[in-house]
């Protein structure tokens, strides 16, 4: 039996039909935007707007990103330290997780609450940057990495995941003379391949997304993660080195600095846009594990 | 994780983490009744389960340490905001100093500006900011057909995973006085409008593209919580009468109103927080009246000028309005929301 609904109630329903459509179109047109922009000649762009004239399409702009050293590299660099990144984290949520989900285990309350106030404490940029030099980290893409890969909320996700596994599977491991070692690795790691998953991609996507790290810690340009090299490209206006010719005039510099912006934008959140429809039921399922059980 | 997502992320830990304390103390007492069954058995068993739970602190030390190491040296650390810190003699030789870097910022001429920025931004972030969630929650809830209701989630999800330089690179695209919204606002006004440069706008483009980049992933949880409601109330108050609107305000709003606590008691009690990266990146050096925050300005005055102990105080200060704040809010909202607040 279905809800019965009056014509007012049955117009209010187009009225939300069409406001959810809109709303999808405020999201879709810059990107859609962006995306014809990344194909198009930039004086065209500049002085007429979007185009649908082949003659004035370009691949100009993809052709100075992906020959661009500073791209390509930032491009890498970001691959390794967001994939690290995720490695690091999983292992030590994992291992945190379980460790936790258990409840013998003594002065388990005690270690949440140690977690729990780091949510809403910290000891601020100041303290933290200068713990990070004395230990040497400083201009290595170790402070990327380790620093960051503890996450109070990652823990919890993982907890309550180890929760939800069967308490008679461990049990019977080792009534079978299974140490506890071997558990974990052939009975409980296999398990968690779900959790491991989510808490990877999430790990991944907010390492290849950040930038404030790496520019507080990095200072070799060498090591520059995508979004800094993004930084400089689309805010601070300045096309990454070797990108211009230094004779090239100032109007050919903003066309070419102009230009390249576009591509960039496309090329850099690429594979996350190409990985994101599949990936999303995970990433619901991150925010799902914990909040509602 | 963008300081957004995070910020998202630590929402949901507040709700985790009550339903895990219950779900903990359930599972405990089958632990407990269990481990009776094992004692009862043999000292072997015993000794057992020590060994189990020395790998479990084994399992548990990376986390801990690395922990303690990142999270509470620091927090230690913080004390350099009472020192005259002196780089020879480090954080903890050098002479304490008290409230003097303290006193020097609440009595520049800058704080009231930067105190007020930090305040403005995220009050009408939080006044602006909450509500579209729900609403939309509330709107995705009535999408009869499950395919269209996917199709539009996977939509308006997808910009919580376009980054913040992405999002900020975008916005001076479009916003900029040739862009294409001035193209259009030239028409209307017979001018272009300044809405990078020009202070009055900032926060409207700050906490406008916030909206646009959060609001559809800030929905889920909402939108999960909606989905559980049972069809069959729904049925029974049509039958009695009940309009649509007024199902809404009786069956679904009641429903999401503990979530909406949670987040809200997070939300407001983050308002200082609010976070450096996207405001550092929109800043101009024409918009800084109202771009300045105190994020923003403990990184200038701390890293690019180097006074270490000036800043901390400045980011300790910041810190310690906020504990207050949350624990002031939670208090406020257990109030009004039947003794349900946060902890």
């Amino acid at each position: 039996m279905a809800v019965k609904n009056s014509p007012f109630d049955r117009f209010l329903l187009v009225l939300n039909g069409l406001f959810l459509t809109l709303a999808v179109l405020v999201v879709v047109v810059p990107f859609g935007y962006i995306v014809i922009a990344s194909f198009m000649d930039p004086t065209v762009l500049l002085n007429r707007g979007l185009s649908f004239s082949p003659s004035d399409w370009s691949l100009e702009g993809y052709r100075k990103i992906l020959s661009n050293d500073a791209m390509i590299r930032g491009f890498f660099n970001s691959l390794l330290y967001a994939g690290a990144f995720a490695i690091f984290t999983v292992l030590v949520s994992i291992c945190a997780g379980y460790a936790l989900s258990e409840d013998t285990l003594a002065g388990r309350k005690l270690v949440m609450t140690l977690f729990i106030i780091t949510m809403f404490f910290g000891g601020g940029l100041i303290p933290t940057y200068l713990l990070i030099r004395e230990l040497g980290m400083l201009n290595t893409p170790w402070a990327l990495i380790i620093p960051g890969a503890v996450n109070v909320w990652n823990i919890i996700l993982a907890r309550t995941f180890f929760k939800g596994i069967p308490k008679e599977l461990r049990e019977a491991a080792n009534v079978d003379g299974a140490s506890d070692f071997k558990i974990f690795l052939q009975i409980v790691i296999p398990l968690s391949k779900p959790i491991m998953f989510v808490l990877a991609l999430y790990a991944f996507v907010g390492q290849w997304n950040s930038y404030f790290d790496a520019m507080i810690y990095l200072e070799n340009t060498k090591l520059y993660p995508l979004q800094l090299v993004l930084r400089s490209i689309l805010i601070q206006n300045q096309a990454a080195p070797g990108m211009i010719g230094e004779q090239q005039a100032m109007a050919e510099l903003k066309r070419l600095s102009e230009m390249i912006k576009y591509s960039s934008i496309v090329v850099s959140s690429l594979p996350l846009i190409v990985m994101y429809p599949f990936f999303q039921k995970y990433f619901e399922k991150g925010v799902m594990v914990g909040s509602l059980k | 994780m963008q300081p957004l997502t995070f910020a998202l992320n630590l929402k949901f830990v507040g709700k985790i983490d009550q339903k895990g304390e219950r779900g903990m103390e359930n599972s405990a007492e089958t632990g407990r009744d269990g481990r009776l069954l094992r004692e009862k058995k043999t000292l072997g068993h015993k000794l057992a389960g020590f060994k189990r739970n020395g790998f479990l602190y084994l399992l548990l030390a990376p986390a801990l340490i690395l922990t303690l190491l990142f999270k509470y040296v620091p927090m230690y650390g913080a004390v350099i905001a009472f020192k005259d810190f002196s780089p020879i003699r480090g954080i903890m030789g050098s002479d304490w100093i008290g409230f003097k870097h303290f006193d020097k910022f609440l009595s520049s001429p800058n704080f009231e500006v930067i105190f007020m920025n930090t305040l403005k931004l995220s009050f009408y972030g939080l006044l602006f900011g909450f509500p579209v969630p729900i609403l939309l929650a509330l709107m995705l809830n009535q999408v009869r057909k499950a395919g269209a209701k996917k199709n539009i989630q996977l939509f308006l999800y997808a910009p919580n995973f376009v980054s913040v330089v992405v999002i900020v690179g975008m916005l001076f695209i479009f916003l900029s006085p040739t862009g294409p919204i001035n193209q259009l606002a030239t028409q209307i006004f017979g001018q272009p409008l300044m809405f990078m440069t020009d202070p009055q706008y900032f926060r409207w483009v700050y906490i406008l593209s916030d909206i646009w980049a959060t609001a559809g992933w800030a929905s889920i949880i909402y939108v999960a919580a909606l989905a559980n409601v049972d069809p069959e109330l729904h049925n029974a108050a049509s039958l009695d009468g009940a309009s649509l609107l007024r199902r809404i305000w009786h069956i679904d709003l009641p429903t999401i109103k503990p979530i909406m606590a949670i987040v809200f008691i997070l939300a407001a009690g983050g308002i200082m927080s609010i976070g450096f990266e996207k405001a550092y990146l929109l800043q101009t050096s024409m918009n800084l009246p109202a771009s300045e925050i105190i994020a923003t300005y403990v990184y200038k005055v701390g890293l690019q000028s180097g006074d270490y102990a000036y800043s901390a105080a400045v980011g300790l200060f910041n810190s310690v309005i906020n504990v207050i704040l949350l624990l002031t809010v939670n208090f406020v909202v257990k109030k009004l929301n039947d003794n349900q607040g946060l902890y």
